[in-house]
């Protein structure tokens, strides 16, 4: 039993300050002044307490890749960022697009029981773009979405065949949407700073001639997508036009959009180099924009680990990716909630929105409900440091800025798996 | 005076007290050079080496002549024959300099940026001799001493600087360089081989190269790659040079007395017609040897402040 006092309680009905008793995993009672003998004591007042956050993108590298990260580290990562539930891409080594990868993925999860961790798997057989994957089959071993995401399906005949293909078993696509040919070898956004820094650009189009692509597909499908990572400004219109028409998109975005433009790149700091790039600032007020008009769905994060050695080389062929999970609470408490969104839209886009895209069971703070839950405390200022990153890829722009919003307790299935 | 930094990495963001003083610099070493005095102790004990990842022939000579000129111990490292070619990597090459008790470090490479890269984390100096398509400073600071001493100013100058902008350092380093001493700048190239939002840097941007060179007191070509044809930005060499090669006819609409400068190599027939390069007005070859006399001067002024600082 844990009992968790005086917390300024994000609710579906709006917040007050309660208590919350959590029992066998789930939320017993809300009220105020509750008395539970023997129960663990959370002292909340003061603090924050939010529905637990899901994280629909995230890499955890393993298998293959454990010099980055594996599940373990990852998962500690998490629950230090106040996630409760992270979906893994599959862009692993070997990639995840058989059931037997899934299911092992489920198994280490299980082993580490620290975070909830639902896999992705892959559309097509080894990211090639080429041939579908056992879809069916992974969904069956628990496979909660496929992507293949780090690259595009390329191929737009491939890519239907894919979305109609998982209409057919019922389940979702989560679309890395990037023109490889229009982004060619950029390594930032085109721009002012692109052209002053004298490094290949990216252009915006890249990102939005394949957002139009998928929509067109799944449109014409009448099938439903989600689209990764969004970080333009025309993007967030091409969707918006789009669920106005009433195509079945949801779409996501990650905290450096919201919280980091191109001119970060200057002193070529490869830990700004992420894919889709840092935009302009004129993108950043976009983004947010996007996030209060209902435009975005879901923040996540697009965790990125990577090793020192692929970031402290020259820029041009340093990885791309940022280590997200530790910094992504505190930067929606500093760039959004000082911007007028509140703290129920961020229990919406970092758990009730993202819980009914995959089709988990999140009925948010309530009684019944399953006691995944996350309490920070949104006044605290600190340094973001290096040192204190537990991720083993400490690849993150935001080293050494001062942020808002610290993580205290995370909760899963009634269990605190973090305590500051 | 003292630099303001221990690297020259660019000319973005330099101060123009600090530009015109290694401009003044390089005078009095222009001078030493003119009554033929090549040897010199300024730099005596000190250890410099050229560290270039790229092919170089007039930037690396230029280099070791003004470290040599003023007695300092020079050594060369080239890509093709050092253990970057067994895949050490920059910084492990960097340490490795740095423990042999290297004072600057002059390094052309590829990428954008590796210099800054290497500049953080070596407490040597730092000497960008070209990197990527960023910049050159030290060509841009011998262009801008070669009009200042032909044209006696920079402030109000019209510098025209034709042809792949894109990918060219030199432009950006002049680019940077003659904003910040008052001059005014036009960039022509045709679209696909200008970089955006260049204008927001101050520069008239233009593709019409008749624009550009109007009224020009220097008109600068570029080194066009042959390979940007192939890449898809050219339809052919041939229509580039009918838009964009630098002509007598073209440098009629120039000043009278407008200078003709280029970085070199030249293409010849590509960017530039043969009888402009060995026009009357053409500074190219003076461009060369006031190379020297800007290194002297940044050597020179490099190491003297570190040895101040210590004292």
């Amino acid at each position: 039993m844990i009992l968790i006092k005086s917390g300024k309680v994000v609710g579906l009905e709006g917040t007050k300050t309660t208590d919350i008793l959590i029992k066998k995993g789930k939320i017993e009672r809300i009220a105020d002044n509750i008395k539970a003998d023997g129960a663990k004591v959370i002292e909340a007042e003061g603090l924050t307490v939010i529905p637990g956050m899901i994280d629909m993108h995230c890499h955890l590298r393993e298998p293959g890749q454990e010099y980055k990260e594996d599940i373990l580290s990852g998962s500690k990562a998490a629950v230090k960022g106040g996630f409760t539930s992270i979906v893994c891409m599959p862009n692993t080594t070997p990639v995840i697009d058989n059931s037997s990868l899934v299911s092992f993925i489920k198994r280490k999860a299980d082993e580490v029981n620290l975070v909830k961790i639902y896999p992705t798997g892959a559309i097509t057989m080894g990211l090639e773009g080429k041939s579908l994957s056992e879809m069916g089959e992974m969904k069956e071993a628990g496979a909660i979405a496929f992507s293949d995401d780090g690259k595009p399906v390329s191929d737009g005949k491939i890519m239907r065949n894919a979305l109609n293909y998982a209409k057919t078993i019922d389940t979702l696509l989560t679309l890395h949407c990037e023109d490889l040919e229009i982004k060619a070898d950029g390594v930032m956004n085109e721009g002012y700073y692109s052209t002053i820094l004298g490094l290949r650009g990216i252009s915006r189009a890249a990102e939005e001639t394949m957002i139009s692509r998928d929509i067109a597909l799944a449109e014409s499908l009448d099938t439903k997508i989600h689209i990764a990572h969004v970080s333009t400004k025309g993007a967030f219109e091409i969707i918006r036009q789009a669920k106005k028409r009433g195509v079945q998109v949801t779409c996501e975005t990650m905290p450096h959009y919201f919280s980091a433009d191109d001119s970060w790149v200057k002193g070529y700091d490869a830990n700004t180099k992420v894919a889709p790039p840092l935009r302009t600032s004129d993108d950043v007020k976009a983004t947010i924009e996007a996030i209060k008009d209902g435009t975005v769905d879901a923040i996540a994060t697009d965790h990125a680990p990577h090793h020192e050695d692929e970031k402290n080389v020259e820029y041009d062929i340093a990885a791309f990716g940022i280590s997200g999970f530790e910094s992504a609470l505190s930067l929606m408490v500093t760039n959004l909630l000082s911007n007028g969104v509140s703290l129920e839209k961020i229990a919406e886009l970092t758990s009730i929105n993202p819980a009914k895209i995959l089709g988990i069971e999140c009925d948010g703070i309530s009684v019944g409900s399953v006691a995944d839950i996350t309490i920070f405390d949104e006044d605290e200022e600190y340094v973001f440091r290096k040192e204190d990153m537990v991720s083993k890829g400490k690849n993150s722009p935001f080293i050494g800025k001062t942020l808002k919003g610290k993580v205290k307790y995370t909760i899963v299935d009634g269990e605190i798996k973090y305590e500051v | 005076m003292h630099l303001e930094s221990k690297d020259l990495l660019g000319l973005e963001g330099m101060s123009e007290n600090e530009l015109t003083y290694i401009l003044d610099s390089a005078k009095s070493m222009k001078e030493y050079l003119n009554q033929g005095v090549k040897k010199m102790p300024q730099l005596q004990g000190k250890s410099i080496i050229t560290l270039f990842y790229e092919n170089s022939t007039r930037t690396k000579m230029s280099f070791d002549l003004a470290g040599k000129y003023l007695g300092a111990s020079m050594s060369g490292i080239s890509a093709s024959s050092s253990s970057i070619q067994k895949g050490e990597t920059l910084l492990d090459t960097g340490k490795t300099l740095e423990a042999m008790g290297v004072d600057i470090v002059i390094m052309r490479h590829p990428m954008s940026g590796a210099p800054n890269l290497l500049a953080r984390n070596i407490s040597a100096g730092v000497i960008n001799a070209g990197d990527g398509m960023h910049e050159h400073p030290t060509q841009g600071l011998l262009d801008m001493y070669t009009m200042q001493e032909k044209l006696g100013r920079i402030k109000g100058l019209k510098v025209a600087i034709i042809g792949d902008i894109m990918h060219s350092r030199v432009a950006r380093s002049n680019l940077f360089g003659l904003m910040t001493m008052g001059a005014e700048v036009r960039l022509c190239a045709p679209m696909t081989l200008m970089p955006v939002e260049i204008e927001k840097t101050g520069a008239i941007v233009t593709t019409d190269i008749r624009e550009a060179v109007k009224d020009a007191d220097v008109v600068m070509g570029l080194r066009l790659q042959l390979e940007r044809q192939k890449s898809g930005l050219l339809p052919s060499i041939r229509e580039y040079n009918n838009l964009f090669g630098v002509s007598k006819e073209i440098m009629k609409l120039a000043k009278k007395d407008a200078l003709i400068m280029h970085p070199g190599p030249v293409n010849r027939g590509v960017e530039m017609n043969t009888d402009i390069i060995d026009h009357s007005r053409s500074v190219i070859n003076e461009q060369v040897t006031n190379g020297v006399a800007i290194r002297m001067a940044l050597l020179y002024l490099m190491t003297r402040r570190k040895s101040d600082d210590i004292n």
